[in-house]
């Protein structure tokens, strides 16, 4: 069989059954997170930009936001048959792109967006097995649903499989 | 007037399109300047692009190239970038320098010299207007990334997430001469100076 890669773009989410892989290139300061059912062998992928969608009268596409978008994400994979109790997640990107000395929320939204991903995976109850979070460079990440190993890669920052 | 990114009217898209012009004119000159060659400036794009579009506008997510951003503050509020590729700051910081450098790396000096090549031009586009609108506008120091364009694209994309589906870009393309050096300068204001622009020009 062929093995595909999706790929999920800013503000957007997907899924892959085995032996599929799931894509997203170059995060900055948004949040990619990635649920796997081992048993179902099952992956979800979503690439979050914002915190929370309480915070923003336009909020109609849930998977621009860390709350909405791993609530789509879970429910999405329990209609394909993954069971939550199975459920870890992987988290990647929440950089700061650009450093300035003032005040700003925008310039910080890296990290708000890595706090609010992990609040909302520990309201879930899912846990976090392993994250690469942080810093001032971008990520490109690569699930393989066969294990749910979550590659990452950056230019001049190494690469790894977390 | 509601000023709404996703369904922006023509006439709002000719008014963006005359501030890059007239911002992005003496930019142009500014850099002719610098670096003693002809700079060709194309007529600016107003881009209004889906967040998974983004990074197709500086050769797709995994390019890499540097971003030297800008944050504008006072009457005008919003983001200033100019973006070019690794090459184009190769032949570009060999220009300032006068000297030949082959290999694709950027030292210390080369990257000092790109964060203020960003500075000029970005500084002469908001000076340009300001003396428009007569509104104020306050341009901090530069951050410079050299990185990937999803990554640094993100950064925007993000400004406009708060307000909407899309994102603004006013783009104007640079181009030295002998197409040795091109590099695209964005403005990106805040929705909130939309109609403080508008009235400043009377249209609003």
């Amino acid at each position: 069989m062929d093995v595909n890669t999706i790929k999920v773009g800013m503000a957007d989410l997907n899924l892959a059954k085995a032996p599929h892989l799931l894509t997203t290139l170059g995060l900055g300061s948004c949040v990619g997170i990635t649920l796997y059912d081992k048993i179902n062998k099952i992956a979800g992928l979503a690439h979050i930009m914002l915190p929370s969608s309480k915070e923003i009268k336009n909020n109609e596409n849930k998977a621009k936001f860390a709350d909405t978008g791993i609530e789509e994400l879970l429910q999405s994979m329990l209609k394909i048959g993954a069971n939550k109790n199975n459920l870890v997640a992987k988290i990647a990107g929440g950089s700061q792109m650009f450093n300035f000395n003032s005040n700003n929320d925008m310039l910080k939204i890296g990290e708000r967006n890595v706090i609010a991903t992990k609040s909302k995976l520990k309201e879930l109850n899912i846990k976090i097995v392993s994250e690469d979070t942080g810093g001032n460079f971008g990520r490109t990440i690569i699930l393989d649903s066969t294990d749910g190993s979550l590659y990452v890669k950056t230019i001049g920052h190494g690469e790894k499989t977390i | 007037m509601t000023i709404n990114v996703d369904n922006l009217n023509n006439f709002m898209i000719d008014i963006l399109k005359e501030l890059g012009n007239i911002g992005a004119g003496n930019a142009a000159t500014a850099l002719a300047s610098m670096i003693s060659k002809k700079v060709d400036m194309d007529v600016p794009n107003v881009r209004i692009l889906e967040f998974s579009q983004v990074a197709e506008i500086l050769g797709g997510e995994e390019n890499l190239v540097i971003g030297i951003y800008f944050e504008l503050t006072e009457d005008i509020v919003g983001n200033m970038m100019f973006a070019l590729d690794i090459n184009s700051a190769i032949n570009l910081t060999n220009m300032l320098f006068n000297r030949k450098k082959e290999n694709l790396e950027l030292d210390e000096m080369d990257i000092s010299a790109l964060s203020e090549v960003g500075n000029i031009l970005a500084s002469s586009y908001a000076n340009s207007l300001s003396a428009l609108t007569g509104l104020k506008i306050f341009i901090s120091i530069p951050s410079i990334s050299i990185d990937m364009a999803g990554a640094i694209l993100s950064v925007p994309a993000i400004q406009y997430g708060h307000v909407a589906d899309h994102a603004l870009m006013i783009e104007t393309i640079f181009e030295e001469d002998q197409n040795l050096v091109a590099g695209n300068l964005f403005f990106l204001p805040d929705l909130s100076s939309f109609n403080k622009i508008l009235t400043a020009l009377g249209v609003n």
